[in-house]
């Protein structure tokens, strides 16, 4: 029985009132790598933190079910305990200090250290510090994983590759690390420098160490791990051996989740064949979600949804063509050139962006519905204006009659127009963006994340509203959604950005495994894991 | 059933409270309440009341123009103009300029405002760049750029050739340090302007009517097309510039109608005064400008005119009431002028512990 590293017995957490994870058991063998996929928001975050007694789930009045270590139950209550108990993590975001050696950053804080007469006064913070045993155990911890590099070299410069490799060789310097925790390991990495690390991780394993490696790259689940757990919406679908599954029954498995849904009165519509914006090698400096060379073409009329994995490059795109991120390449709006980087020119030019950073670029939260409503319409067409020449005088009564007015149709829930927005709640909130984009009269309509934080019922009613525009009005939309469901709900294409590019674009009654294999950068059809760009 | 009540109405109440607290905040409130304590502490030492009334209202319109000057840079998300001396020297070097032009009266006074208001618009285009460039530092900055325009004017005032006799030394070069300007016809010009007296409280209407003309102006312009850019882009400069506000541009425009507002503002102070000072006079003349918004209710993001209009009564109330009041408590001794001098910078030190409480 024994050879069972951890085990979660159980284990649901709930955040005020919404279950994020719901009875998960789930058993790590020792000198086993057992991946763990799922979408945003499946849970797997989640799972991580409880292991790591993270702050965030204490906070939020803990968790149901118990963790045990090599059969022994523990409470696991600060990541400090998670460490005494020989679990470690490997960071995502690097955790290293540039202007230190390799070696003071594998020691860190743990620092192996000689008494000398002044510590013997003044305690053991000021001992000498014994380099040379300290280099013997960064080499030790170099050579597990067959890196050549010198231990006394400085961090700063080092490849991307390397510092991901000093960040393991800290966790496997600490004593008795029993079980490491790799979360998106390969995602900065190279493809040579991915196989090095996958080599690193089965090395790892065959020592005895038990590892979780948490990736959406199927190709890489499929070549290095022993099993595989799938979770989603907080549930845990299969553990299953790698060897009995593939990668298509994974994705499947991934994304399979009902379409609620269903695309309907699309008939009344027409989509002409203009195109009335065209995208080509589009990149966008925004970070964490970088676009390197998008290309797309929309057409007159069309829902076009852009869907993808967090940190992929989706939301990049509209913050790209309306020049709130650094952007580069051609952007070609009804026949005309886009200047990039000019928010004024895109908006001017008919554009209107919905934003994702609704509390932060989307609203002005201490000001009124009405200000909220009318502000850009104000400042680029110069409307709700009394112009007495030597000076521009905002028009109140037209404002206040127009912000009523898409008060009612969009059914914001409010006091008055007068109320400030910040006191709204984020469905309500997400209505007043839209109304101000709506005020533009756009042409082209760019909606991030319409949905994100907001409740079940808001979030049918934004879904509504976008297609509605679109029956009646014509209104060309382009929607970036992480939730796919919703994207395959009103879209009449799905664009699937992975690294910062298009991976394909399917229709929204796509089988699961076509949209997860996309997601995960593996182009459909392809066998041997050749899709990776 | 009726303790039921009781809780419930009682829940009401705190709410009330806690609402009028929140609306007007908590400064305001403290300092209104100091202030009444002090007007009936006077009463009952038996001060007299119209004598310290009419004071109240010359402070109150000397002082007026000067804080709404932290309005625009506050909008803007520069926070208080700690750097209002700029635009204090920029009226100093206009009365000099003025006064050495040999005019007198009301054409030297309107001669002085242009001359500022020239003067205001360059310099303010200078400091608002700077500000530009140091974004997130504004503050300290702001209050060094202060303290180095009036040091460097110092030597300005020395060396310039002015020739009239109404500023030099008696002997010697340089300006002299105060100006008396009822030698030029320009003292009290404004506060004597349709001047009445009732119930021996003497009002200085001319001077009032500036200040809320002002006021107006700047209530005014808040709700233009760039007024509410501006506005905008101090809330939240994300979200301005998403929907294409130049907001760099609109600083340097909100800091330069606070310098404007600084010039004119020490005009309207001088000639109230009936002398303007010049070196190390206009050196710590931002604190009480800052400390008056602020315990009307501003904070460092967020100012109305409103706030200009209560947080000056108050402060420059307190300040009026307390003096001769310290007086009367500690006779014969030098106490008073320490007690306003602690009374005052108490005051700036607690309104900028407040900087971000008040209302919204």
């Amino acid at each position: 029985m024994s050879d069972i590293l951890l085990s979660f017995r159980n284990i649901a957490k709930e955040f005020s009132g919404n279950r994020v994870l719901n009875n998960i058991n789930l058993d790590i063998k020792k000198g086993e790598i057992h991946a763990l996929i799922g979408e945003n928001g499946a849970g797997k975050s989640t799972l991580m933190n409880i292991l790591f007694g993270m702050p965030v789930i204490h906070t939020t009045g803990g968790f149901e079910g118990s963790i045990e270590i090599e059969g022994e139950k523990v409470q696991i209550t600060s990541p400090h305990e998670a460490m005494a108990r020989g679990i470690g993590m490997v960071h995502q975001e690097f955790m290293l200090i540039p202007g230190y050696t390799i070696t003071e950053n594998i020691k860190i804080n743990r620092e192996l250290t000689n008494p000398n007469p002044i510590s013997r006064i003044f305690g053991k913070q000021l001992e000498t510090l014994d380099m040379k045993r300290m280099n013997a155990d960064a080499r030790k911890a170099l050579d597990i994983m067959g890196m050549d590099i010198e231990e006394y070299t400085m961090v700063e410069g080092l490849p991307v590759g390397h510092m991901q490799f000093i960040e393991i060789a800290r966790e496997i310097d600490k004593s008795g690390v029993k079980l490491l925790v790799f979360d998106e390991p390969t995602a900065v990495l190279t493809e040579s420098e991915t196989q090095n690390l996958l080599s690193v991780l089965e090395k790892l394993a065959a020592t005895g160490i038990g590892i979780i490696f948490i990736s959406h790259r199927l190709d890489e689940v499929m070549q290095v791990s022993h099993r595989v757990t799938i979770l989603r919406d907080g549930e845990l679908v299969v553990t299953k051996p790698t060897e009995d599954t593939n990668k298509h029954e994974i994705a499947e498995l991934m994304v399979g989740r009902k379409v609620i849904m269903e695309r309907s009165g699309s008939d009344k519509r027409k989509i002409s064949d203009d195109i009335i914006l065209s995208i080509r090698n589009l990149e966008v400096k925004m970070p964490g979600e970088e676009v390197k060379g998008f290309n797309l073409e929309v057409r007159k009329g069309e829902i076009v949804g852009i869907g993808g994995l967090a940190g992929q490059g989706k939301l990049g795109v509209a913050n790209g063509i309306m020049g709130i991120f650094p952007a580069r390449g051609e952007v070609i709006f009804e026949g005309r050139p886009l200047e990039l980087n000019n928010p004024k020119g895109a908006l001017a030019a008919g554009l209107a962006f919905v934003s994702e950073d609704r509390k932060g670029v989307g609203l002005l939260l201490d000001d009124s519905i009405e200000l909220n409503t009318v502000f850009t319409s104000m400042q680029i067409h110069n409307q709700f204006l009394i112009n007495l020449g030597f000076a521009k005088f905002m028009n109140a009564r037209r404002i206040r009659r127009h912000t009523q007015a898409m008060i009612n149709d969009l059914d914001i829930r409010c006091t008055s127009s007068k109320q400030k927005v910040g006191s709204l709640s984020g469905g309500n909130q997400q209505k007043v963006c839209l109304a101000r984009a709506l005020t533009q009269n756009p042409k082209l309509l760019l909606v991030s994340e319409p949905t994100r934080g907001i409740d079940v019922g808001a979030k049918k009613l934004v879904l509504d509203l976008l297609k509605k525009l679109n029956e009646e009005q014509g209104l060309t939309i382009v929607m970036t959604s992480s939730e796919l469901a919703e994207l395959r709900s009103i879209c009449d294409r799905i664009v699937i950005v992975c690294e910062g590019k298009v991976e394909g674009i399917l229709p929204p009654d796509a089988s699961n495994t076509e949209f997860g294999l996309m997601m995960s950068g593996s182009r459909a059809g392809s066998q041997q894991g050749d899709g990776i760009a | 059933m009726s303790v039921k009540i009781a809780k419930k109405n009682n829940g009401v109440k705190r709410g009330l409270a806690a609402s009028i607290i929140d609306k007007i905040g908590l400064p305001t409130l403290i300092i209104a309440a100091f202030f009444a304590a002090v007007m009936i502490t006077a009463v009952v030492l038996k001060q007299s009341i119209p004598v310290l009334i009419s004071d109240i209202l010359r402070r109150f319109g000397m002082n007026g123009v000067l804080v709404l000057a932290m309005v625009p840079a506050i909008r803007s998300g520069t926070g208080p103009n700690f750097a209002l001396p700029v635009g204090i020297i920029c009226g100093l070097l206009a009365w000099t300029i003025g006064i050495e032009m040999g005019l007198t009266g009301i054409k030297l006074v309107l001669v002085v405002a242009l001359m500022a208001t020239v003067f205001a618009v360059i310099a303010g285009y200078l400091y608002g760049r700077l500000l530009n460039a140091v974004k997130g530092a504004e503050m300290a900055i702001a209050t060094y750029t202060g303290f180095s325009i009036v040091g460097f004017m110092a030597l300005v005032w020395l060396i310039a050739p002015f020739k009239s006799k109404q500023m030099g030394w008696m002997m010697g070069s340089g300006l002299r340090e105060t100006i008396k300007l009822e030698g030029v016809g320009a003292a009290q010009i404004f506060n004597k302007f349709l001047s009445f007296e009732v119930l021996g409280i003497t009002v200085p209407t001319g001077m009032l009517l500036i200040f809320f003309a002002f006021c107006l102006l700047i209530w005014l312009f808040f709700r233009t097309k760039t007024g509410i850019a501006i506005t905008a882009g101090g809330n939240n400069p994300e979200f301005a510039a998403a929907s294409g506000i130049n907001i760099d541009r609109n600083r340097i425009i909100a800091n330069i109608i606070s310098t404007v507002l600084g010039a004119l503002g020490i005009i309207i102070y001088s000639q109230s005064y009936g002398y303007f000072q010049l070196y190390s006079g206009p050196l710590m003349m931002a604190f009480p400008a800052v400390a008056g918004v602020l315990i009307g209710g501003a904070t460092a993001s967020k100012a109305n005119v409103s706030h200009v209009i209560i947080g000056t009564f108050l402060f420059q109330g307190l300040l009026t009431a307390s003096a001769p009041l310290a007086n009367q408590l500690f006779e014969g001794s030098d106490l008073s002028e320490i007690l306003r001098m602690v009374l005052q910078n108490g005051i700036i030190l607690y309104a900028l512990t407040q900087v971000k409480g008040g209302g919204k």
